[in-house]
C-alpha cells in the first residue's frame, strides 16, 4: 500500500488557484462568442449559420444571446468573417425573472453548501463536467462544496439538461424533498433554453418551466471552473457575470448588484 | 466470399415455402438485402444468426407505405451487411417476433412496439418500455410519421400509474428500488432489484428517463445540423456519433472524404475512445471505494480533456465533424504534440494497472465477480470491450474497416474470463492500443485539406457505421431531395450492452452491485436518446 503514498506525493499538488487566481492552463475552457462590430451583411450572414438562434443581427454589430450558445463554432470556423471569441469561464450569472428573487444562499452557508446533482435528460457532457468538480484539479471540497445523493440533505439543487417529460417527476420530488431554505442552480445551455433538443414532444426545454432557478450557467458544456463559478456566485463569493452588449440583460445585472 | 449466402439460403429448409430474395445494393457486394415475407422473419433471422453465426446489429424500423422492418446483421471480414427486410401492410398486421430465435432483437421490438405501435407476435413482454406507462397514455406513437414532435403536453391526462413487476416468489422475497438518483452525479435510471437477503436475485433496469426523441426530432431538420444532434447523443462518445452520422450522410452524397480528414478522424476517433476508457477505469476504482487509485485515473481524465480542449477548441469534441471532413485542420507540429502527451498519459496509466495489479484488496473485489459466459454474451449481442471480455472479439474496426483502419496495424484485444477483472484488462489494454494508434497516425498524417466540399445532393438512405468507444454504433439514415433527414435510426452499443447486464448483476451479493455496474461502463444516455 505505501506505493500508493509514495505516488500521491510524487504527483503533488495538482489543484487550481481559482478562485484566488485565474487558471491559464490551455483546453480548460472552450470559450465564448461575444457581440461583434460587423458590416450589416456579415453579422446577417453569420447570424443565418447559427442552429440555435443564439446570434442576432442588430444592425450595428451581431448580438450574442450565450444561453442559447451551443459551441457548435460555426460562426468561429470556415467563414471568411468569424465572431470574436473569447477566453475565460466565469459566466454564470443570478437568475433575473425568479419571482421569488432569493438569490443568494445565507451567510450561513458561506462553508458547508450540500448539492443534489439530477440529470434532467442532457447527453452526458454537463454531468461529466459537473462530476470533474470532484477530481483533484477542482477539487470543490476545498471550497465548501459537497455532492449528496439525498434531497433530504441537500441546500442546492443542480439540474442539467433540457427537462426530459419522463424526469419531470422525478425531479419536482426531488426539489419538493429538500430542506428551505434551497435553491435551484441550471447548468448547461439545454436547461436553460432547451439547447438543441428542446422543446420536444419529449423534452419541455428549460428547467425554469417546472421550477424556479436561481443561478443560471451558460455552456454546451460549461466547463468546471464555470460550475464552479455558479456555485461561488450562489454563495456570495464572486460577482455575476452577464450576457455582453444585451442592454436588458445589463439592466438586470445592475439591479442584482444594487439589491 | 467468406460467406457463401445463395448456397445457404439454398441449403436451408423452411417451414414454408417463402423463397428469400437476396439483391445486392452496390456493385462491390458490401452489402446484401435478403427481402422475404414477414412469416419466415424469425426463422431466416434464426438461420443467420445460429448457423452462419452472424452478430445481430439491430432492427431498422421505416414508415414508408406501410412499414419496412430491417434486421440488420454483419460477420467477420470479408462478410457482407446482410439485411433482412420484412414489408407490412399497416400497424394492424402482426409481426412475428424474431426475440425467439435472436435474442438480442428482445429490446428492439420492445422499442419498435412503443414508438410505432407495432405488435410483434409471440414476444414475451411488450409495453411499458421506452415510453414509461405513469408518464404517457396508451397509444401514443411518436415516430410515427402523423405524430408531431412538436406537440407539447399532450399526453399529462391520462397516463397510468406504474409498479414495479415482480417474478420472485419466496418466503421472505422483496424489491429494493435504487434510482433514479442515486450516489452522486450519476446518470438517471432505476433499477428493480429483487432479493431474499443476501444476493440480487434479479436486476432489470428501467431506463429512458432521459429519452430525448432524438430520431423523431432529428426528422425534417438539414443533414447538416443533425450532425450536431448526432454529436448529443452521448458526450463520451460525441464524435464516435457524429462520424457514424457523417459516413452515412456522405455515402449517400458520394463524397470523397480527403485522406488527411480520414487520418485525422481516426486520430480523434482514438482519443476519444482513450478518454472513455480512462474514465471506465476510473469509475471501476470508485467503485471499490478505493479514491486513491480514483484520484490518480481522474487527473488522466481531465489531461486527456484539455489536451481535446486545447487540440480542438471543445473537451469532447463537439463542432470537429461535418460532412465531407473535419471543421478544423490542425498542423502537423500541434499533432505531434497532443501525441506526445497522449503518450505521457498512456505511461501514467500503465503505472497506475501496474499498481493496481498489485492491490490484492481491490482485485477481490473484481475477480470472478459479474461473470458473464461466451455463449451469454453471444446471444445478447454483447459489443464493445465489455464484450470482449467474454471473449466475443468482434471489432467493426476490424471486419467492416472505415477511414483507413486496415491500414493499421493493430489487434483488438479480448479475455476470457468475462469476470470484473477481465473487463478491467480489456479497458487497460484498449486505452494502450489507441494511445499507440494516436502516435502512428500523427507521425503519418498525409497532407492536405481536412474537408471537401464536393458533394452530390441527392435522395437515398445508407447505413453508417463505426466501433464507438463502448461498441459496434451503427446509423442508419434516409435522405430527402431537398437533403433534410426522412429517417435517423440510431443504434448504440449501451443499448446491446445494457440489455445484457442483469446477467452480469444476477446472482451475486449487494455490495457487488456497483461494482459489476461500474465495470459495466453503460451510457444511460446513449441507450436512451
Amino acid at each position: 500500500m505505501s506505493q500508493w503514498v509514495i505516488q500521491g506525493l510524487r504527483t503533488g499538488i495538482k489543484t487550481t488557484a481559482y478562485p484566488r487566481e485565474q487558471e491559464s492552463a490551455a483546453g480548460v475552457s472552450p470559450g465564448r462568442p461575444i457581440a461583434t462590430e460587423l458590416p450589416e451583411q456579415d453579422a446577417e450572414s453569420l447570424s443565418a449559420r447559427c442552429p440555435t438562434g443564439a446570434l442576432k443581427n442588430s444592425r450595428e454589430h451581431l448580438s450574442v444571446d450565450f444561453r442559447r450558445c451551443i459551441h457548435c463554432f460555426r460562426c468561429a470556423r470556415e467563414n471568411s468573417v468569424s465572431v470574436r471569441w473569447e477566453p475565460g469561464y466565469e459566466w454564470a450569472f443570478m437568475a433575473g425573472n425568479n419571482a421569488r428573487g432569493s438569490g443568494c444562499l445565507p451567510r450561513t452557508f458561506e462553508r458547508s453548501v450540500h448539492i443534489l446533482v439530477v440529470d434532467a435528460g442532457d447527453c452526458g457532457a454537463c454531468l461529466n463536467e459537473v462530476k470533474q468538480l470532484n477530481n483533484p484539479y477542482y477539487n470543490f471540497h476545498r471550497l465548501g462544496f459537497f455532492f449528496t445523493p439525498s434531497p433530504r440533505h441537500a441546500d442546492v439543487l443542480l439540474v442539467v439538461g433540457a427537462l426530459a417529460e419522463q424526469m419531470r417527476k422525478p425531479l419536482q420530488m426531488a426539489y419538493d424533498a429538500m430542506p428551505a431554505p434551497k435553491r435551484v442552480v441550471a447548468v448547461g445551455s439545454c436547461a436553460l433554453t432547451g439547447g438543441i433538443f428542446g422543446p420536444s414532444f419529449a423534452c419541455a426545454g428549460a428547467v425554469s418551466k417546472l421550477l424556479p432557478v436561481d443561478v443560471e450557467v451558460p455552456g454546451n458544456p460549461p466547463p468546471p471552473l464555470a460550475i464552479l463559478h455558479g456555485l461561488l456566485l450562489l454563495t456570495g463569493r464572486k460577482a455575476s457575470s452577464f450576457l455582453d452588449h444585451d442592454p436588458a440583460e445589463q439592466a438586470r445585472f445592475k439591479l442584482s448588484k444594487a439589491s | 466470399m467468406a460467406l457463401k449466402l445463395e448456397q445457404i439460403l439454398k441449403e436451408a429448409s423452411f417451414a414454408r415455402p417463402v423463397e428469400p430474395q437476396i439483391r445486392w445494393e452496390d456493385a462491390a457486394r458490401r452489402v446484401a438485402q435478403l427481402e422475404c415475407h414477414s412469416s419466415a422473419l424469425a426463422e431466416l433471422c434464426g438461420l443467420l444468426f445460429s448457423h452462419c453465426h452472424l452478430s445481430f446489429g439491430g432492427l431498422i424500423v421505416e414508415e414508408r407505405a406501410g412499414f419496412e422492418l430491417r434486421y440488420v446483421f454483419y460477420g467477420d471480414n470479408d462478410t457482407p451487411w446482410i439485411y433482412v427486410l420484412a414489408r407490412v401492410g399497416s400497424a394492424e398486421q402482426r409481426v412475428p417476433s424474431v426475440s425467439r430465435f435472436v435474442h438480442g432483437a428482445d429490446w428492439h421490438e420492445r422499442e419498435a412496439e412503443d414508438l410505432f405501435g407495432l405488435i410483434f407476435e409471440g414476444h414475451p413482454r411488450l409495453g411499458n418500455f421506452v415510453l414509461h406507462d405513469d408518464v404517457w397514455p396508451e397509444g401514443v406513437a411518436p415516430m410515427r410519421k402523423s405524430f408531431p414532435a412538436c406537440a407539447l403536453d399532450t399526453h399529462r391526462e391520462k397516463s397510468r400509474g406504474w409498479k414495479p413487476r415482480r417474478i420472485v416468489e419466496a418466503d421472505g422475497a422483496f424489491v429494493m428500488p435504487v434510482g433514479p438518483f442515486f450516489s452522486v452525479a450519476t446518470e438517471p435510471v432505476h433499477f428493480v432489484l429483487e432479493t431474499v437477503g443476501e444476493d440480487v436475485i434479479r436486476a432489470q433496469p428501467r431506463l429512458f428517463y432521459t429519452y430525448r426523441g432524438l430520431e423523431k426530432i432529428a426528422e425534417g431538420r438539414r443533414a447538416q445540423d443533425v450532425v450536431l444532434l448526432a454529436e448529443r447523443i452521448s458526450a463520451t462518445s460525441a464524435f464516435a456519433h457524429s462520424l457514424a452520422f457523417c459516413q452515412a450522410v456522405e455515402q449517400i452524397w458520394k463524397v470523397e472524404v480527403p485522406p488527411r480528414a480520414r487520418a485525422l478522424r481516426v486520430f480523434f476517433a482514438e482519443l476519444e475512445r482513450l478518454r472513455h476508457h480512462v474514465a471506465a477505469i476510473e469509475g471501476i476504482c470508485e467503485s471499490t471505494s478505493f479514491a486513491v487509485a480514483a484520484a490518480q485515473a481522474a487527473i488522466l481524465q481531465e489531461d486527456l480533456l484539455r489536451i481535446c480542449g486545447s487540440l480542438s477548441g471543445h473537451r469532447y469534441l463537439f463542432g470537429l465533424n461535418a460532412i465531407g471532413g473535419l471543421t478544423l485542420n490542425p498542423d502537423d507540429r500541434m499533432l505531434r504534440r497532443a501525441a506526445a502527451q497522449v503518450r505521457q498519459v498512456a505511461e501514467r496509466l500503465a503505472l497506475l494497472e501496474r499498481m493496481l495489479n498489485t492491490s490484492s484488496s481491490f482485485l477481490d473485489r473484481l475477480e470472478e465477480v459479474g461473470v458473464v459466459r461466451t455463449q451469454d454474451a453471444i446471444d445478447f449481442g454483447m459489443v464493445g470491450p465489455v464484450g470482449r471480455a467474454s471473449a466475443v472479439s468482434r471489432d467493426l474496426r476490424k471486419v467492416q474497416p472505415y477511414c483507413g483502419y486496415d491500414e493499421l496495424d493493430f489487434e483488438t484485444p479480448y479475455e476470457p474470463e468475462g469476470d470484473g477483472y477481465a473487463r478491467l484488462r480489456v479497458f487497460f489494454k484498449e486505452s494502450f492500443q489507441s494511445a499507440q494508434l494516436i502516435g502512428a497516425v500523427a507521425e503519418t498524417v498525409p497532407k492536405g485539406s481536412s474537408r471537401t466540399d464536393q458533394a452530390v445532393v441527392s435522395p437515398g438512405a445508407a447505413l453508417g457505421w463505426v466501433e464507438a468507444p463502448a461498441g459496434a454504433a451503427l446509423h442508419w439514415i434516409r435522405l430527402s431531395e431537398g437533403g433534410t433527414v426522412e429517417r435517423y435510426r440510431i443504434i448504440t452499443p449501451s443499448f446491446a450492452n445494457w440489455h445484457a447486464f442483469r446477467l452480469a448483476a444476477e446472482n451475486f451479493a449487494f455490495q457487488d452491485f456497483p461494482i459489476i455496474l461500474a465495470t459495466f461502463a453503460l451510457s444511460v444516455h446513449e441507450n436512451d436518446r
